[in-house]
């Protein structure tokens, strides 16, 4: 697959602050991409830059193959985290206004928001304006501006800020929508849960470095380790110690309706889990037996605490 | 539409539509007419006033001179003594009471003529009573020494000095006043606009602040381009309420004029009788001095600094603006305006009007900041084309400057929140 995007031994410095250090990302296209890091790592500063709001000091970016020009504006819809709209100024009137700075004809913009707000079932917000709605229908409208002028490329920082559950799931599909259709997302948030949901690649920036990058399938590969949860019934009293002998062992923490042993087994590299299972089915009834994979939560935890 | 046009248009809108905006522009007018009327109408209720002033003249001399005008009115005292006379004066509660006492010379009389007033009088009126007196006595110390009135009158000497420059074109006496009131009014009338539509575009640097719609804008423009519209934009709507004000308060001023019947300009009285006494000659040349003015210059040059002068400032304004959060915030920096636009007024109306070519005058429109005032100023008295044309330079050079300057630290402060920036933070954003 080739890469949407590439971030090539980007540096940025404000006065004697580094925000960014040498990094590089790769965004494959058709991915949702998620950009995470702690607060103040310096993500901000790498959106802006891919954004061109910001010019970077050292390295280049290219989208598509080429470059990073003005013209490739037109190519990126990008929804801040510090975002808000003209207060005093009609719904309809500037949804027009920030179309048509995209490149959108009049006509154009006009259409397409029609789609949108029908799509959304805001239409009779038009001639409304954004002092009179909440903060979530504020959102709504500036979800649409940024996914307007079909770019390739989506920007989104913290996107579920200030919606309730049912609107978040309605823009989570709009995201997976988008993405279906060929565009790729870059996703900044602090929220895990959605993360693990959405995204197919990450890239994790801690201190203005990026510390970890890839498919999220092989990322969690490499941190799992060969650990086991199970739940065992009937096992003998003396099983326990058994398997202190013969595994590293820990003890698990999951919801059962029967009495179980519940234990996490850790093992070697090499050793199969076929093995270990028909080992235990020797001697007690498994009715637990699956594999831990590390949630992007822990891996995010551990790297950045590893990193301090 | 490129997005300069875009943005230009919008902030056209956004002006024009506020509501603040659209009362401003309808009752600034009113506001201002309204206080002329009043001021006008007051000054004719002050000269409605008679002053009545009693007389007793022991000489029987001078009271066939002292003949009731417009507004002051003469009572013969003559039969009742001195303290009668005053009794009356204080019961009747009029103006005051001028005593002329017999005396056997006119030398002695004249400094012992008194007048009685329990406020302090009007001078005018003392004027007057003074000059009537003095003439009176003057024609008779003629006639004691044997002159003839008829010859004395045909000897005297009227001095009017034509003046006329090299070229031999005659001017008036009033021509440097004309060409300060053009140059002053140019002046005035720029500074005010930066002033108004200057904060303006500051404020509406602000409010894309703290609305955050900030960074959504730069997404899609550049910054300066941003700047650039939000200037443009403010100062065609600024221009548009100047237009309206200008019609509105011409119209509303000749309502105002006939309904109250009073003069537009209340100038004092002695002023309208001085112009009274000039000659027919005299208004003509002021008005030929107006048509003699290099008025195609002076309107080409009046755009000229009038954009530059407005677009230098209006930066600094969209800097300022960039850099804060709020209007209150702001205050810190407002020096770097403020200072050189009342510095432009000043040596306008101090050191122009003393002698527009001096060196001071010339400096100060020289200097960017300066300039657009002080050389607005200076034109209506003829500045040589050179000058005009240095001055102009350094003026387009620093806007460029100036301008470069300002959308860098626009470009850095629209993304900052929360810091109140010092001017040494300004200058380290001028490296990012």
């Amino acid at each position: 697959m080739a890469n949407l995007l590439e971030v090539q031994h980007v540096s940025k410095r404000f006065g004697t602050f580094t925000a960014l250090q040498d990094v590089s990302i790769q965004v494959p296209k058709g991915s949702i991409f998620g950009l995470l890091g702690p607060n103040g790592a310096g993500k901000t500063t790498l959106i802006r830059i891919v954004n061109q709001i910001t010019l970077p000091d050292e390295g280049s970016v290219s989208l598509d193959g080429h470059a990073l020009q003005a013209h490739h504006i037109k190519d990126i819809g990008y929804l801040p985290e510090e975002r808000g709209l003209y207060k005093s100024m009609k719904v309809g009137e500037q949804a027009l206004y920030l179309a048509q700075l995209k490149g959108l004809s009049k006509k154009e913009a006009k259409e397409r928001l029609r789609y949108w707000f029908d799509k959304f079932d805001i239409t009779h917000w038009w001639d409304k304006k954004i002092q009179e709605l909440s903060k979530g229908m504020a959102q709504k409208v500036q979800f649409i501006v940024t996914v307007l002028h079909r770019p390739k490329l989506l920007i989104f920082d913290e996107p579920f800020s200030g919606f309730d559950p049912i609107n978040a799931n309605v823009i989570k599909d709009e995201i997976l929508q988008l993405r279906d259709e060929g565009a790729t997302v870059i996703f900044s948030t602090h929220r895990m849960e959605s993360v693990e949901e959405l995204c197919d690649h990450i890239a994790l920036i801690n201190k203005s470095q990026k510390i970890l990058e890839g498919k999220v399938s092989e990322i969690k590969r490499q941190y799992k380790s060969n650990t086991f949860e199970v739940g065992l019934l009937e096992a003998n009293n003396g099983l326990l110690d058994t398997l202190k002998d013969k595994f590293q062992v820990s003890s698990a923490d999951f919801k059962t309706i029967d009495d179980q042993l519940k234990l996490k087994i850790t093992l070697d590299k090499e050793a199969s889990s076929n093995d270990l299972l028909s080992y235990l089915s020797d001697k007690a009834q498994v009715l637990r037996f699956n594999e831990v994979i590390p949630s992007v939560n822990e891996i995010f935890i551990k790297t950045i605490t590893e990193n301090e | 539409m490129s997005n300069l046009k875009l943005i230009i248009k919008r902030e056209f809108i956004a002006r024009v539509r506020n509501r603040t905006f659209i009362v401003m522009t309808f009752l600034s007018p009113l506001i201002f007419v309204g206080m002329i009327s009043l001021i006008a109408w007051l000054t004719t209720l002050n000269n409605d006033e008679v002053r009545k002033v009693a007389f007793v003249d022991e000489t029987g001399f001078f009271a066939s001179d002292l003949k009731d005008s417009d507004n002051t009115k003469y009572l013969d005292y003559s039969d009742l003594d001195l303290n009668d006379a005053k009794d009356s004066v204080v019961l009747k509660k009029l103006d005051g009471l001028l005593y002329i006492p017999k005396k056997e010379s006119n030398a002695e009389l004249a400094s012992s003529i008194q007048f009685y007033a329990d406020e302090s009088p009007n001078l005018s009126i003392i004027n007057k009573v003074e000059k009537i007196i003095a003439d009176k006595l003057t024609n008779s110390n003629y006639k004691n020494k044997g002159l003839d009135l008829g010859m004395i009158e045909d000897a005297k000497a009227r001095v009017n000095i034509r003046i006329e420059n090299f070229s031999g074109e005659k001017t008036s006496k009033m021509s440097n006043y004309v060409k300060m009131a053009f140059g002053g009014a140019a002046g005035y009338f720029l500074m005010m606009f930066i002033i108004i539509y200057g904060n303006m575009v500051m404020r509406s640097v602000i409010e894309e602040k703290a609305n955050r719609i900030i960074e959504i804008i730069i997404s899609s423009v550049k910054p300066i381009q941003l700047m650039m519209g939000k200037i443009l934009g403010t100062s065609l709507a600024g221009i548009s309420q100047f237009f309206i004000w200008v019609i509105l308060g011409g119209v509303l001023l000749t309502v105002a004029t006939s309904f109250f019947g009073v003069e537009p300009q209340p100038v004092g009285l002695d002023q309208s009788i001085a112009l009274q006494k000039t000659s027919q000659e005299e208004i003509q040349l002021i008005l030929q001095d107006i048509l003699k003015l290099p008025l195609l210059t002076l309107v080409l040059s009046f755009l000229v600094y009038f954009i530059g002068g407005y677009f230098l400032y209006s930066a600094i304004y969209a800097a300022i603006g960039a850099a804060v959060d709020s209007e209150t915030d702001s205050q810190q920096f407002m020096l770097p305006i403020i200072l050189p636009l009342m510095l432009g007024i000043y040596v306008g109306f101090f050191a122009v009007i003393e002698n527009p070519h001096g060196t001071v005058s010339t400096v100060f429109s020289m200097i960017p900041l300066t300039s657009p005032i002080v050389m607005l100023m200076r034109i209506p008295f003829g500045v040589p084309w050179w000058e005009v044309a240095i001055s102009m330079l350094l003026l387009f050079g620093s806007i460029i400057f100036i301008i470069w300057f300002a959308a860098k630290i626009y470009r850095i402060g629209i993304l900052m929140y929360g810091k109140k920036p010092t001017y040494k933070e300004l200058f380290k954003w001028l490296k990012y």
